[in-house]
C-alpha cells in the first residue's frame, strides 16, 4: 500500500486517497468545434505504460484536492507529486 | 507416555506442570513448553494425518511454520473449531482437543487409502483430464470428489472470540528474532531507532538458541549462552518493542507489513474469556530488517513421505528444545554438514543411531570427524533408493551413487530404522522479500535463491540472506547493518566464533533409485502428493512455465506454499528441461505466509459493524411505526408500512392511492444536498447541467438533469437559488458522495478560475414531502405564518420559513404530480416536526409512506429514477427528455457526445410507456422485450426497468427500454417469460394526468 505525500497535507495512507487517471489531458475550450474523432481521442483515449505515468490522485478521504502524482507502474515508486496547474518536476 | 523417548534436560520444558489433551479421542499427556508436535512424538506418535490424494499416513514432518503434514482441526465440532492449524505450531494447553483431517473412519485406516493403490491411474492432472468428459456432469462428479477431498472441516457457529486491529508506526521493523534478528534489533534500539521486533515462535533466540554444541561458540562461550545474554540485554531497552507468536503475514509495497499477533491460543479455554485472541498488526515501517531464517530441505526420494521421516533439523530442536526422541534407532540421511549436529545431539543422550548415509564422497569438517569417533557408521557417497513401514518407517534400503550422480549402482543394503532424518541443505525463507517486490538471483555454488534487488528501504541478513555459516551471519550482520542504519557504533566489540561446519554440499534434486521413475513415489509437495513423476509428466505433456507446472500438479498450492518442496520442482524442472535454475522463473510467494483465520482479518467489523448503515433524523419514527426498510447505498429508507397484516403489495396499494386522494407524507431526508455559493454559481450549474440557469430567479427551483462526459445521464435532483450567489442543490441518495466528488474535480482541475465553494449538508437537514390534495390544509397547520397562496407560492418556489421560531425552508415541488411541499429543518429537529405533520393531517388521513409507494407514484407520470430506468448507456435524448438539453447554451459537461455518430442513432434503446393487454398482469421488471419469437434467435429488443399496480389508474404500467422504441407508439411487442409470453403495447411514458391538472389545481 503506497504511502502518498499529498501536497496539502503530507504523508498519508493509501487508502485515504482515489486515483483518477491520466493527468495533464485538458478539456477542449470548444468542444464543438472538434470532429467525432477529435472529441473520441479526448474523451476515451488513455495511456497505459509500463514505466513512468503521470496520474491524478484525490485526498478523497482528507482534504479533498486534487493533485498530480509521478509514478513508475513497472515497481510503484512515486517519483513526484505537485499540485493542479504545476508543472511535472520531472520528465 | 513413553519414558524412553522423553530426555528431562531442556529449560524450555517445565516438568513440574503437566498438561492432558487428547488426540483423536484418546487421552495423552505432555509438558507445559511442549507443541502438539513434540507432546506427540514424546507419546511415540508419528502418523497424524493422511494425505490429500491418495491417503498415505502422513507423520509430523518438520517443527515449525513450515509443516506439510501435521495438519490437524482444533476442538471439532464447537464454536472454536479450527482446521488446518500446525501441530508444530499450537503449544498445548490443559483440555487442548485435536484431531486428525482428512480421513475416513480414522486415521489408522482410511477408506481412501485405495487412491494409493490407484495411484496409477491417478497422474498429474487426471481431475482436468477425466471428470471433464461430459462436461455437463462435473457437478455430479464434483459432489464426490468434495467429500473425499477437502482440509479439515469449517465451523458451524458464530466465533465467540474478540479479534482487533492495530497501527503499528515504527523507525525498525526487525522480522525473526534469531541471532541476527536479535543483533540487528539491539544496533537499531540502541542507536536511537524506534523498533519492533517480531517472530512467529513462543521463545526469542530462533535454532541457536537451543545450540549448546561444543562445535559453535561465540566469544568462547556456547552459542546458546551467549544469545541468551543478548536477549536479557534488549529486553531491558526502552527503544525497542518485542512481540512473540506473531508471524509477518504479508510484506506490502511502502514497507507496510501486515502480521498477525497471537494472544490467547496458548491458554487454556476457560482463561479466553473477554480476552482479544488474535490481532491483525498493520505495520509502516520506515526501515525494514527481515531475518527470517532459512527451512530445510528434504531429499527426494522414492517414498520419502513415510510417518518416522523428519528434517533432521527437526530431529535436533525436538531433542535440544523440547527433550524429545523421535525415535530409538535413527538413521540421518544428508547431503551437507548440518546432519551431524544432529547427530551431535542424539549422540549425547545416548540415542542410538544406526547410521548417516551421505551423498557426499568425501567429508571434512570438525563436527563429522567427531561423529566417526564415536563409531558411527557413515555411508559416504550412499544415498537411500526406497523405505518401507506402513504406517511407520522401519527399514530402508541404500545403494551407492555413481560417480555424476544420476544412477546408483552396486548392491541395495537394507537398514532397519524408526526414524529417518533427512537433510537437503536449507533454502533461504525469501517469501517476505519476495512479496514485497523485491527480485531474486541464484547461487550457483550452494544452489539456493538470495536477495538481489531491494524495491524499498530494507535489508535481509542472515541465513534468509543466504548466509548459512555462523561466522558469516555474525560478521555480514554487523557490516550490513551499520550500513544500512547509517551507524558508527554497532554495540559490538569483537566477535570471534568458532564453527566445526564446513559448508560443502553435494545438491542432487531427485535422487536416482534402482526402479524407473514410472515405479517410484517421490514427493515433491509432500501436502498435495505432487511426485517427482508428475512434474516430469508435465514437462513431457508440453509444460514450460514453472506457474503452468505449478498449476497442473499442484506443486506448491497447499496451505504450506510449498515451503519445503518449491525448490526441488524448480530444480527437477531444469534437470529435466535441461535449461539453468532461475530461466523458468520462481513462482510467486503470494501472502499470507501462513494463514489468517477470517477472524483476524475481519477483526472488530462483525456483526452490526460488520457494514455500518446510515439512518435519518426520523428513524426512530420510522421503527416505532413498524416500517419495513429497504437499503439505498449506505441508507436505511423506509421501504413500506405494513397495517394490521398487510402483505407489502396490499400496503404499497393503500399508501399509493391515500396519496393521490388525500394526503401522504414521506421522509426524504436521504437526498444529497450540496450547497453551492460563489460569485460564479449560477455560471457553474450553467456548464454541470443540461438546461440554463442563469435567469433562474431568487426563491424559484429547477430540475437539473446531470450528464457524463459522454453524454450519458448520471444524476438528476431539483436546485434552488436561496439567494443571488447560493444555491442548494439536491441529487439522487445513492449519487450523493459521486456527484460532490465529480464536481469539485471539475472545479478544480478544469475551472479553477470560477469563484465556488461545494459543501456537503445531506446529514445536516431533515427533510419531510407532504403531498396530495390535502397537503396545503396539513401544511399552513404546521405553519401558520406561511403565505401558501398559488401567487405567493408557486409550483417550483421556495420560501424560508419558520415553525416554533426554529427556521426551515420550504419548497414547492414534486415527485408524485399531486400539489407538495419540501420541508427542510435543521436535522435535530426532523422528527418533532415530522411528528407535527402527522398530528395536523390526521383529519386528512395523512399516510407515512416508503421507497417503494415513492417509485410507484412517480412511474405513474413518467418521471425517471437515475441507476433504475437509466444505465450507463442512456442520453437525455433516449430518455424522451430532449426539452430539457438546452440548445443554445455554448457548453456543458457531455454536450459534445449528444451528436456523436453512436449517440444520434434512430435504433438506440429508448425509454418508453409499457401496457400489457391484460390490466391485471403485472411485468416483472429486468423482464426482456422482443418482438417477433418466431424467428430465431430471438432478437432481443430492450428490457423492462420498472413495472407495478397502478391503484390510481387501476391497471398494471410500467416503463422500459426498447430499441427505437420513440417510433413505436401503438405497437405489440411481446415479454417471453418462462411459461407464458405477455403481450404489451408500447405507449407514452407519462401515464396519468399528462396535463398537469393536478398539480395545478385550485386548492
Amino acid at each position: 500500500m503506497f504511502l502518498i505525500n499529498c501536497p496539502f497535507c503530507g504523508e498519508r495512507e493509501q487508502s485515504e486517497f482515489k486515483a483518477g487517471g491520466e493527468a495533464h489531458i485538458v478539456r477542449p475550450k470548444q468542444p464543438t468545434e472538434l470532429s467525432d474523432d477529435e472529441w473520441a481521442e479526448y474523451l476515451f483515449m488513455r495511456k497505459n505504460i509500463k514505466g513512468i505515468q503521470f496520474e491524478r490522485w484525490n485526498h478523497v478521504h482528507g482534504c479533498r484536492k486534487w493533485f498530480n502524482m509521478v509514478r513508475d507502474t513497472s515497481n510503484d515508486q512515486i517519483k513526484a507529486v505537485y499540485k493542479m496547474g504545476e508543472k511535472p518536476p520531472v520528465k | 507416555m513413553t519414558n524412553n523417548l522423553r530426555f528431562k534436560t531442556s529449560k524450555f520444558i517445565d516438568e513440574t506442570y503437566r498438561v492432558s489433551f487428547k488426540f483423536n479421542n484418546k487421552t495423552y499427556y505432555g509438558f507445559k513448553g511442549d507443541t502438539l508436535a513434540s507432546a506427540l512424538l514424546a507419546n511415540g506418535i508419528h502418523l497424524v494425518g493422511r494425505s490429500f490424494k491418495y491417503h498415505r499416513p502422513r507423520g509430523i514432518m518438520t517443527s515449525g511454520s513450515e509443516e506439510p503434514n501435521a495438519i490437524i482441526q482444533l476442538h471439532d465440532n464447537s464454536s472454536r473449531t479450527e482446521p488446518n492449524v500446525r501441530a508444530t505450531e499450537v503449544e498445548i494447553y490443559e483440555g487442548l482437543v485435536a484431531s486428525s483431517q482428512n480421513c475416513w473412519p480414522s486415521v489408522n485406516f482410511d477408506i481412501g487409502g485405495i487412491n494409493n493403490l490407484l495411484s496409477p491411474i491417478l497422474p498429474a492432472g487426471f481431475y482436468y483430464k477425466t471428470f471433464m468428459w461430459p462436461a455437463s456432469f462435473w457437478e455430479k462428479y464434483e459432489y464426490f470428489i468434495r467429500k473425499s477431498a477437502g482440509l479439515g472441516k469449517s465451523p458451524k457457529v458464530a466465533d465467540p472470540d474478540i479479534y482487533e486491529h492495530k497501527y503499528i508506526h515504527c523507525d525498525v521493523l526487525v522480522i525473526g528474532a534469531g541471532i541476527s534478528g536479535i543483533m540487528a534489533a539491539k544496533m537499531a534500539a540502541k542507536n536511537g531507532f524506534k523498533t519492533l521486533l517480531v517472530d512467529e515462535k513462543s521463545y526469542l533466540g530462533g535454532s541457536s538458541i537451543y545450540d549448546n554444541s561444543e562445535f559453535s561458540k561465540i566469544n568462547n562461550q556456547i552459542t546458546s549462552s551467549w544469545l541468551e545474554k543478548e536477549i536479557n540485554e534488549i529486553s531491558k531497552l526502552e527503544n525497542l518493542e518485542i512481540k512473540i507468536r506473531t508471524s509477518v503475514a504479508a510484506f506490502h509495497g511502502y514497507n507496510f507489513l501486515l502480521a498477525r499477533e497471537n494472544l490467547t491460543d496458548h491458554l487454556p479455554i476457560n482463561q479466553r474469556e473477554n480476552k482479544v485472541r488474535q490481532r491483525l498488526l498493520k505495520i509502516r515501517a520506515k526501515k525494514v530488517i527481515t531475518a527470517t531464517g532459512s527451512i530445510e530441505r528434504p531429499l527426494i526420494f522414492d517414498n520419502n513421505d513415510r510417518p518416522g521421516i523428519l528434517l533432521s533439523s527437526a530431529i535436533k530442536k525436538y531433542i535440544d528444545l523440547y527433550g524429545v526422541a523421535c525415535g530409538e534407532n535413527n538413521v540421518l540421511f544428508t547431503n551437507n554438514d548440518t546432519a551431524y549436529e544432529t547427530a551431535m545431539s542424539l549422540i549425547q543422550r545416548g540415542i542410538k543411531i544406526n547410521a548417516i548415509i551421505d551423498n557426499r564422497e568425501q567429508i571434512d569438517s570438525k563436527i563429522s570427524y567427531e561423529v566417526e569417533k564415536n563409531n558411527i557408521k557413515i555411508y559416504k557417497g550412499y544415498t537411500v533408493v526406497d523405505t518401507y513401514g506402513y504406517r511407520r518407517i522401519n527399514k530402508i534400503s541404500i545403494m551407492k551413487l555413481s560417480k555424476d550422480g544420476q544412477t546408483v549402482i552396486g548392491d541395495k543394503t537394507k537398514l532397519n530404522c524408526d526414524c529417518l532424518g533427512v537433510s537437503g541443505g536449507w533454502t533461504p525463507a525469501v517469501h517476505l522479500f519476495t512479496q514485497s517486490g523485491g527480485k531474486l538471483k541464484f547461487r550457483e555454488e550452494d544452489q539456493v535463491f538470495i536477495p538481489d534487488v531491494y524495491p524499498s528501504d530494507q535489508i535481509s541478513i542472515g541465513s534468509c540472506n543466504g548466509d548459512f555459516g555462523l561466522e558469516e551471519i555474525i560478521k555480514n550482520t554487523l557490516s550490513s547493518i551499520k550500513k544500512f542504519l547509517d551507524i558508527d557504533n554497532s554495540e559490538y566489540k569483537t566477535v570471534e566464533t568458532i564453527s566445526g561446519l564446513n559448508q560443502s554440499k553435494r545438491n542432487i534434486w531427485l535422487l536416482p533409485s534402482d526402479k524407473s521413475i514410472g515405479k517410484t513415489k517421490s514427493f515433491v509437495d509432500y501436502q498435495n502428493d505432487a511426485t517427482a513423476k508428475d512434474i516430469k509428466l508435465a514437462l513431457r505433456e508440453g509444460f514450460r512455465s514453472i506457474e503452468h507446472v505449478k498449476r497442473y500438479t499442484t506443486t506448491g498450492m497447499g496451505t504450506d506454499q510449498g515451503k519445503l518442496g518449491n525448490m526441488h520442482a524448480l530444480g527437477i524442472i531444469s534437470e529435466t528441461a535441461g535449461t539453468k535454475m532461475g530461466e523458468h522463473g520462481t513462482t510467486t510467494f503470494r501472502p499470507p505466509y501462513t494463514p489468517l483465520t477470517f477472524g483476524t482479518i475481519v477483526g472488530r467489523n462483525v456483526g452490526e459493524f460488520f457494514d455500518i448503515f446510515r439512518r435519518t433524523p426520523i428513524h426512530d419514527w420510522h421503527v416505532a411505526n413498524k416500517a419495513e426498510f429497504e437499503n439505498v447505498g449506505q441508507w436505511k429508507r423506509a421501504w413500506y408500512y405494513p397495517k394490521d397484516n398487510e402483505n407489502m403489495h396490499q400496503a404499497v396499494q393503500r399508501e399509493s392511492k391515500a396519496a393521490r386522494d388525500s394526503a401522504g407524507i414521506l421522509d426524504a431526508s436521504t437526498l444529497g444536498k450540496i450547497d453551492i455559493q460563489g460569485t460564479d454559481a449560477s455560471e457553474f450549474l450553467n456548464r454541470v447541467y443540461t438546461n440554463a440557469w442563469s435567469k433562474l430567479a431568487v426563491g424559484k427551483c429547477r430540475y437539473g438533469l446531470m450528464l457524463n462526459e459522454d453524454g450519458m445521464v448520471y444524476d438528476d435532483g431539483v436546485t434552488t437559488r436561496l439567494d443571488e450567489n447560493h444555491y442548494i442543490m439536491t441529487t439522487t441518495t445513492g449519487g450523493a458522495a459521486n456527484v460532490l466528488g465529480k464536481l469539485e474535480d471539475y472545479l478544480q482541475t478544469e475551472w479553477p478560475e470560477l469563484d465556488v465553494y461545494l459543501s456537503s449538508v445531506t446529514d445536516h437537514y431533515a427533510t419531510i414531502s407532504v403531498c396530495g390534495p390535502n397537503s396545503k390544509k396539513i401544511v399552513s397547520k404546521v405553519i401558520p405564518d406561511l403565505d401558501l397562496s398559488d401567487e405567493k407560492f408557486p409550483h417550483m418556489s421556495f420560501k424560508n420559513a419558520k415553525i416554533d421560531n426554529i427556521k426551515c425552508r420550504v419548497m414547492r415541488i414534486s415527485f408524485t404530480g399531486e400539489h407538495s411541499y419540501e420541508i427542510n429543518i435543521q436535522a435535530n429537529y426532523g422528527k418533532s416536526v415530522w411528528e407535527k405533520c402527522m398530528e395536523a393531517g390526521k383529519d386528512f388521513n395523512i399516510t407515512p409512506y416508503g421507497t417503494e409507494t415513492m417509485h410507484l407514484l412517480r412511474a405513474e407520470k413518467g418521471f425517471i429514477i437515475v441507476g433504475q430506468d437509466t444505465d450507463a448507456t442512456m442520453t437525455p435524448i433516449d430518455l424522451q427528455m430532449d426539452w430539457i438539453v438546452s440548445k443554445k447554451k455554448f457548453d456543458f459537461i457531455g454536450k459534445r457526445s449528444l451528436y456523436r455518430s453512436d449517440t444520434i442513432r434512430e435504433d438506440r434503446k429508448q425509454l418508453v410507456g409499457l401496457l400489457t393487454e391484460n390490466p391485471e398482469e403485472v411485468l416483472e421488471e429486468g423482464a426482456q422485450i422482443v418482438a417477433d419469437i418466431k424467428k430465431t434467435p430471438i432478437e432481443m429488443l430492450g428490457h423492462v426497468t420498472s413495472s407495478y399496480y397502478s391503484p390510481n389508474l387501476k391497471k398494471s404500467i410500467a416503463l422500459g427500454v426498447v430499441k427505437g422504441g420513440k417510433n413505436m407508439f401503438g405497437q405489440k411487442l411481446i415479454i417471453p417469460m418462462e411459461n407464458k409470453n405477455i403481450n404489451v403495447t408500447v405507449a407514452d411514458p407519462v401515464f396519468l394526468d399528462k396535463e398537469g391538472e393536478r398539480l395545478n389545481a385550485k386548492l
